[in-house]
């Protein structure tokens, strides 16, 4: 029982929230790249947020359900479709046993995260099922997955079987059921914000000459193919240092832009290498980390400065508004 | 130790805080950031996620709102950020700790088998340095190395000790693919790969240890603050050590 992957799309792989407390033995924390769409995803469907979900990746893949299902999809709009309908967004969906999810084309974003109720059957490696591609560790095998591939899912919590009871009552629906509420769009990221990434100074901002200070904020920055989940490489007016430094390997952070002796920035991503010996121009602040994610190559981007509390008043409003969203999800099926 | 002479606390992000003891690698440094390492595993802060030790600095991560959640009061909080409230517990922590810290440091024995098929740099390395290859074993297992690091790849610890008598400058075309357990040297350090990477290191030799353990609660058998010693053993030993042992952890 579960799903079958029938056909697997770009890449689409298990993510959760990734690997914690073991960054001191150098191990990669991976990850959703977008945690804000993965944990909300979870909370429509009723499972914990860090539960693991399949993070497709522009082109999506073809699912067959087994068995009835709860799933909700948000992030990246991709399209999806239920039996070659299309269907939203942002909300619970209850489907149908025999019915074909499939995804067309890429309307917004980049990737799309597919939360099911209940946890898949996969192994939990250091303790989480993502899945860290390059060393082929955690998730499905180790590997994004592919056609054939059988995924069983687990213990759907009291909660989804209500959402359920409450999905079966919606009227004029057959092959499946959602609700006429969706997540409000006041408290998602702000995927369509003109390209705005939002950054606070690097370690080494200062170490950089004037002429490029000023280009990083007021130029665009092109995301190159060489993009990927460990991070996207980008191009535009070089960076330079003011004289060359010699810098001793440390800690790197989620966000954190590097400036390689070439001059184009690097901005490390959900499975980023935990040290690195490049100087640090600036750190994308964590809520704008899920805009980031929803970027592809060709894509601009321009870089915004603002204060370290200005950044953490954002990150603590978006805790709040998931909390809120959980709450609400409460009153209604708790 | 006398850590207050150099101690700069800033943050990278609105969730870590990067604590930088010294601007160049030595060993005070070096232990005064284990004694930091060794405070947190037992005190962890509240809203504290991890820490990653490096060369010269220390890195923590953590979660801001748990951090101004675990101020008691608002006249307490008086309007700091979390990165504020970070900044004056670890300045607190490097303080005390400085005085009377002692880090008893570990000492790991890793059994190499050096050149042949297992060490293809060997020779070229004994050339370079006018030395012998028994010679170039004798010096490198005789050294102790110091775990300052671990990065670049899981498992990966970055040793200083090893004797510029037998440093080497690195391959000009990196290999595509280094077999995990290789012992190799890149310019005056000496490394072991704990997982198979491309890498551009002269290869002296291989270990039968599997350092890097996915499965384990702990993956990585070397940690920041060891001490790494090598210990040079046959074929037969490598062999041996590799079926029978399957990579248990030897002390010295």
């Amino acid at each position: 029982m579960g799903i079958e992957i029938l056909s697997p799309g770009l890449q689409t792989s298990i993510q959760d929230l990734g690997r914690y407390g073991l960054r001191k033995y150098g191990v990669i924390v991976s990850g959703a790249m977008d945690s804000f769409a993965h944990r909300v995803a979870n909370i429509l469907v009723g499972n914990d947020e860090g539960e693991a979900t399949l993070e497709i990746t522009l082109l999506g893949p073809k699912i067959l359900f087994k068995e009835d299902t709860l799933i909700s999809i948000c992030g990246g709009n991709l399209s999806p479709k239920i039996n070659n309908k299309l269907i939203p967004m942002w909300r619970p969906i209850y489907i149908k046993k025999n019915s074909i999810l499939s995804f067309g084309e890429n309307t917004q974003g980049a990737r799309a995260y597919l939360a099911f109720a209940g946890s898949f059957a996969v192994d939990t490696v250091m303790g989480s099922k993502s899945t860290y591609l390059r060393a082929k560790i955690g998730g499905y095998n180790g590997r994004k997955l592919e056609s054939g591939d059988m995924l069983n899912i687990e213990a759907p919590s009291a909660v989804s079987m209500k959402i359920i009871n409450e999905l079966l009552k919606v009227k004029g629906m057959k092959d499946y059921y959602y609700p006429k509420w969706g997540v409000s769009t006041s408290i998602l990221p702000k995927y369509n914000s003109n390209s705005i990434i939002h950054v606070v100074k690097g370690g080494e901002f200062d170490f950089f000459c004037d002429s490029s200070k000023q280009n990083f904020f007021c130029k665009s920055y092109l995301i190159t193919p060489q993009s990927d989940r460990m991070g996207y490489r980008l191009k535009g007016d070089l960076l330079e240092l003011n004289r060359p430094m010699e810098m001793l390997s440390e800690a790197v952070a989620l966000g954190t832009i590097q400036v390689p002796p070439d001059g184009n920035p690097i901005i490390l991503l959900a499975d980023r290498q935990t040290t690195g010996g490049y100087p640090k121009i600036a750190q994308v602040i964590s809520i704008d980390i899920p805009i980031m994610a929803q970027r592809k190559p060709g894509d601009k981007i321009n870089f915004k400065e603002i204060t370290l509390r200005e950044a953490e008043g954002l990150y603590i409003q978006r805790e709040k508004d998931i909390k809120d969203l959980k709450n609400s999800l409460k009153i209604k099926f708790y | 130790m006398d850590n207050s002479g150099f101690v700069e606390i800033s943050a990278m992000g609105e969730c870590s805080v990067v604590i930088k003891f010294n601007d160049k690698i030595d060993i005070k440094t070096h232990l005064a950031i284990s004694a930091l390492g060794e405070y947190l595993d037992n005190n962890p802060f509240k809203g504290m996620i991890e820490y990653v030790p490096a060369f010269v600095s220390m890195t923590i991560f953590y979660n801001p709102l748990e951090v101004i959640r675990s101020v008691e009061s608002q006249k307490e909080l008086e309007n700091k950020t979390a990165y504020e409230i970070v900044a004056d517990k670890v300045k607190n922590i490097v303080n005390n700790i400085g005085k009377d810290s002692k880090v008893i440091s570990r000492i790991v024995e890793i059994p190499v088998c050096y050149g042949g098929e297992f060490g293809p740099d060997l020779e070229y390395v004994a050339k370079y340095n006018n030395i012998s290859k028994e010679k170039v074993i004798d010096i490198h297992s005789s050294c102790d190395n110091r775990v300052y690091m671990i990065g670049f790849a899981p498992g990966f610890p970055y040793l200083a000790g090893m004797s510029d008598k037998i440093a080497v400058p690195r391959k000009n075309t990196p290999r595509l693919c280094i077999p995990a357990g290789s012992v190799g040297i890149a310019g005056s350090q000496t490394g072991v790969y704990p997982i198979s990477t491309p890498g551009g290191w002269q290869l002296i030799g291989q270990t039968p240890l599997e350092l890097f353990k996915p499965d384990s609660d702990i993956p990585s058998i070397i940690k920041a603050g060891d001490i790494v010693r090598f210990k040079a053993i046959s074929k037969a030993e490598y062999y041996d050590f590799k079926f029978r042992n399957q990579g248990e952890l030897k002390w010295a």
